[in-house]
């Protein structure tokens, strides 16, 4: 989903650049205010590398396309949206400056599609699931599978709806939208299931750092020597 | 499901993993995917490129200015071996990663409780 430089025209790469700029001075404020605390604040490092480290990793969705994880939602269910919002600027700049993934003037765009669309669709998605699914943390890793399977195509459409306001060559839109939106739907399987078994292994191991699992987990028995005389 | 009541409910006494320990075989399992399980990735175009290609405007792409990056497309330049070469570049990435990551995360909340 890398948008690469040229795409889009310049006056649209700067319009994403600052809209981009904005999200992230929003999510700076709101991940520490909000959502990072001492208990929490290791996996949001932990959750960024391991989303570089998947994005390498592109799996065939055939007729001789392919394609990776995003793990917006991943991010956002595990150390919550604007957290995820960072996470995935910093992986989107080192791609971007390190390895020429993602055009440098095309960094606002894709930040704008993953780091924001693609985060706030998809926990949106995964916040309803979870509110109708059994109160506790193994509902977790379903609502984020949900979320992460309509992340996908959601990013891809509004780069679509980009493209129309800037795309540099004239491609019919209705078009582009169905390409997009059909192959990113099948790349949005891939992701659901990436995103099942980490969000699915984090939950095994620690729910109480899982940002979605907040409030889902099991009322703790108390102990105390009166209550055992 | 017939799990015992004793497992489906953390009980105080039942050791958890550590955050430590977590963090650690997280990054552990980074480093093998960045760094080996990528030699095994699709080399197909991705969705966008396949579009950009059918649709034909993938001409409209250009260069990165950091296309001369020693680490493009994730090579690592003068390293022959594909595995290696891609493999050093997935370790370099990760690494680069964790250190901006991280020493975000620590300057957010430095500031945070300073203000608290």
């Amino acid at each position: 989903m890398h948008v690469p430089d040229g795409f889009l025209d310049a006056p649209t790469s700067v319009g994403t650049a600052v809209v981009a700029g904005g999200v992230v001075a929003l999510s700076l404020a709101r991940a520490s205010r909000r959502e990072l605390d001492e208990r929490t604040a290791p996996l949001a490092g932990l959750v960024a590398v391991f989303v570089f480290a998947a994005q390498m990793v592109n799996f065939p969705v055939g007729a001789g396309t392919s394609g990776h994880l995003i793990g917006a939602v991943l991010a956002a269910v595990l150390v919550g949206p604007a957290t995820a919002t960072l996470c995935l600027t910093v992986v989107l700049g080192v791609q971007a400056f390190l390895f020429a993934d993602g055009g440098v003037t095309a960094l606002g765009t894709n930040v704008v599609l993953m780091g924001l669309a693609a985060v706030w669709v998809g926990y949106g998605v995964s916040r309803a699931v979870v509110a109708v699914l059994p109160t506790r943390p193994a509902s977790v890793p379903f609502a984020a599978a949900a979320g992460a399977l309509v992340s996908v195509p959601a990013a891809a459409l509004v780069f679509v709806g980009l493209y129309a306001v800037g795309g540099a060559a004239p491609i019919p839109l209705d078009t582009l939208a169905t390409a997009m939106g059909t192959w990113h739907l099948l790349i949005g399987v891939g992701e659901a299931v990436i995103t099942f078994l980490a969000v699915g292994s984090i939950v095994a191991a620690r729910p109480d750092l899982v940002h979605l699992a907040r409030g889902r987990m099991p009322a703790l028995e108390l102990r105390t020597p009166e209550h055992v005389a | 499901m017939s799990t015992p009541t004793s497992e489906r409910t953390p009980s105080p006494t039942r050791p958890r993993v550590t955050t430590r320990v977590l963090v650690l075989v997280g990054l552990g399992v980074s480093l093998l995917v960045a760094g080996l399980l990528s030699f095994w990735a699709s080399g197909h175009p991705d969705g966008l490129e396949f579009v950009a290609g059918s649709l034909g405007f993938e001409g409209s792409a250009r260069d990165s200015a950091t296309a001369g990056s020693p680490f493009a497309d994730y090579g690592t330049e003068g390293v022959s071996s594909g595995l290696l070469s891609g493999g050093l570049a997935g370790v370099v990435g990760v690494v680069v990663t964790a250190v901006v990551m991280f020493g975000l995360v620590a300057l957010l909340r430095r500031r945070s409780s300073s203000r608290d």
